[in-house]
């Protein structure tokens, strides 16, 4: 789970991370009222979405009045912001961080993440702030350090002053530094983060250093012990039909293809979009019904990637293991049934109970194309796909 | 020979009174030497009662005083999971099969930690288990896909696993041991740790090699490979297709700034000399051209 920036400063802030004063504003006036009561004579007005890449975007602004926040807050408040990570349909900018400028003599980096390899929380420093820290990492790594942290003793100030002094950070606010650093720590293994990112850590003109940006993802696994952080959920920022499946325990999303898949398991969802690729084809989705597939699940399914204008053709493909292929049939004829398919439809049924499950499709007088293996599906519904066109 | 486990493996399940925990324990124990293997269930609140005459202890430590079983297979809810793990390994058990999904990574973390130093191996978690077939299944596999034989497969998914076996049954190829590692991103036996096994498995004369997007395992492995295997080793690698960052259904398996992608994979494995098949539906015919 993500959450926006001003969010993540407010966790932060807890652990005592500093940030630049702020306040979140859903309206223009808001925004002046709020760089009203900040004060100063310099403000930053921030889009808030969930894309990072924001400022080359245009979602980030400078304003030396408060009429230029003003004028700015009414630019940026409902653009569609196009970043390299929203992809080219952007997204609505519906929220805003109103912030303190703050003087800058010197931007980092530092992002935390779970190694896979070591099996330790990583953080990551570098004295490149600012800038794309993956673009970093390829062209200079070593402008990158890394610190393993050990699970049961923390950030320790070895492990912090070693980041300080790789990085650069000036002895005058080393102390600070490693506070800050260690908060951060904190707070990522407090609220269960996947990700933290301060993308500028910044050293302020007069010695302290600050965080500028936040960026925090969240264990979707751990979310269960932490309702305080599952409340901030914003679900404009997220597809309504990722949302929709989650609903019904489906693991879906969405592709720019025109075959849905529906099949059961994460390996096998990956390998039958593969394989349809492979055949010329294109998959929509990626869908995942899981080890229970009832029939009303499938007909959830079925609805989602109806939904999709540009679906050509449907294969479902299924492995029965401990959920026998006969279920699997009924619920397939019944959602064909209920969503009344307007497209060709390819089943591949394997295991348990096979044989009925395959009768069962025949007997449904439904046009199902069945098919016997999955190199055989794949094969079919791209010809199927190829083929179609819709009636009228 | 087989990897890991047999006929003779002494099990308990921890989590035998749960839905899950029931209703596979029960598909275990009837298949193949199943009856014998399967022989303590843990629960602190029910010691003293049993699961369909499978005695149930209050700790790991008195199932397997009791019993002498070995091995524990983890069925417990993803918030007790990581203790679970944590309670198998101080009572000093071989090995551990987690099968439980959805364990948050931080609770993992410790607990990986915490098996530093002991002799415990962990299976999983989010796996479907192990099985050497003919003798023992443990996990949620269907085990009447299996047949032994002579080929190893190791996967990180469930139903992809499966598939594979189907493929090479449909060749007339029985296998040693089946063990899916598990789709999370922090877990115990990799890739690497099962080759090895195989490597000095007698009954293991090649191995099917299937893996997914995320992470940098299936690279480690093939680099090891490269260098010590004896015995053939073929692929698949899953999500060539799958968009980067964005988590394909298991945690594990996201591409994320720009690492673990399938083709990288695919080309570190083919550069240590393992033949990897672009398609899925080839996994079977590909490791039969290889014996």
């Amino acid at each position: 789970m993500k959450v926006h920036e001003y969010q993540g400063k407010e966790i932060l802030r807890k652990y005592g991370v500093a940030t630049p004063q702020g306040t979140a504003c859903f309206s223009v006036d808001e925004a002046v009222t709020a760089a009203e009561k900040l004060g100063g004579h310099l403000w930053v007005v921030k889009a808030q979405i969930y894309a990072g890449g924001r400022g080359k975007g245009g979602g980030v602004k400078l304003a030396r009045s408060i009429d230029e926040v003003r004028q700015l807050a009414g630019k940026i408040l409902n653009m569609t912001l196009v970043t390299h990570q929203t992809g080219a349909k952007g997204r609505i900018v519906h929220r805003l961080l109103i912030e303190q400028g703050v003087d800058t003599s010197k931007e980092y980096y530092v992002g935390m993440v779970v190694d896979r390899g070591r099996q330790r929380v990583c953080m990551m420093a570098s004295s490149e702030g600012g800038m794309d820290i993956e673009q970093v990492a390829v062209d200079t790594p070593e402008k990158i350090h890394k610190v393993f942290i050990n699970p049961m003793k923390g950030l320790t100030d070895e492990g912090a002053d070693e980041v300080i002094n790789k990085i650069g950070i000036p002895d005058v606010c080393a102390a600070e530094a490693r506070q800050l650093l260690q908060a951060l720590y904190k707070a990522f293994d407090d609220t269960d983060a996947s990700l933290l990112e301060i993308n500028p850590l910044t050293l302020t003109t007069d010695n302290h250093v600050m965080a500028l940006d936040a960026k925090i993802n969240f264990d979707d696994n751990a979310l269960f012990r932490h309702a305080d952080i599952v409340e901030l959920r914003d679900l404009d920022e997220e597809d309504p039909e990722e949302i929709e499946a989650a609903k019904h325990d489906l693991s879906y999303i969405p592709l720019d293809g025109n075959i849905g898949c529906l099949v059961n398991g994460a390996g096998l969802a990956m390998a039958t979009m593969d394989i349809i690729k492979l055949y010329g084809g294109n998959p929509a989705n990626f869908l995942d019904v899981g080890g229970g597939a009832t029939a009303e699940k499938v007909t959830e399914a079925f609805k989602l990637m109806l939904h999709n204008p540009e679906l050509q053709a449907i294969l479902v493909n299924i492995f029965g293991g401990i959920m026998k292929c006969d279920v699997i049939a009924e619920g397939v004829v019944m959602a064909a049934r209920q969503v009344e398919l307007t497209v060709p439809l390819i089943v591949r049924l394997e295991g348990t109970n096979v044989a009925l499950g395959k009768e069962i499709l025949a007997e449904s007088g439904l046009p199902i194309i069945s098919a016997d293996n999955m190199a055989d599906a794949a094969k079919k519904a791209v010809t199927a796909a190829a083929s179609f066109s819709p009636a009228g | 020979m087989s990897i890991l486990i047999n006929k003779d493996s002494r099990i308990m399940t921890q989590g035998i009174t749960g839905k899950t925990g029931q209703f596979h324990t029960r598909m275990c124990r009837e298949y193949a030497n199943g009856q014998e293997c399967f022989i303590a269930g843990v629960n602190p609140r029910k010691p003293g009662e049993n699961f369909e005459g499978i005695p149930i202890y209050a700790t790991v430590k008195e199932a397997k005083q009791a019993t002498g079983a070995t091995v524990s297979v983890i069925y417990v809810p993803p918030p007790f999971a990581a203790a679970a793990i944590d309670e198998a390994v101080e009572a000093e058990l071989d090995l551990v099969i987690c099968i439980t999904e959805g364990i948050p990574v931080r609770d993992m973390l410790l607990t990986r930690y915490k098996m530093l130093g002991k002799k415990t191996l962990l299976i999983g978690p989010n796996c479907p288990g192990i099985i050497t077939p003919d003798e023992v299944k443990i996990g949620i596999m269907p085990g009447y896909i299996h047949k032994k034989g002579r080929i190893g497969v190791v996967s990180r998914s469930g139903t992809l696993t499966y598939e594979a076996v189907a493929q090479l049954m449909e060749l007339g190829l029985g296998q040693s041991t089946c063990i899916g590692i598990g789709g999370d991103p922090v877990n115990g036996l990799k890739h690497l740790d099962v080759l090895k096994l195989f490597n000095e498995d007698d009954e293991t004369d090649a191995v099917l090699m299937v893996g997914e997007i995320g992470g940098s395992d299936e690279e480690e492995c093939a680099r090891w490979v490269k260098d010590n295997m004896q015995k053939p080793v073929v692929g698949f690698i899953a999500g060539v297709t799958a968009p980067p960052g964005r988590r394909m259904g298991h945690a594990g398996a996201i591409i994320s700034g720009g690492k673990g992608t399938a083709q990288e994979k695919i080309a570190v494995m083919e550069a240590c000399g393992i033949n990897v098949t672009r398609n899925p539906a080839e996994m079977g015919k590909l490791l039969k051209s290889a014996l």
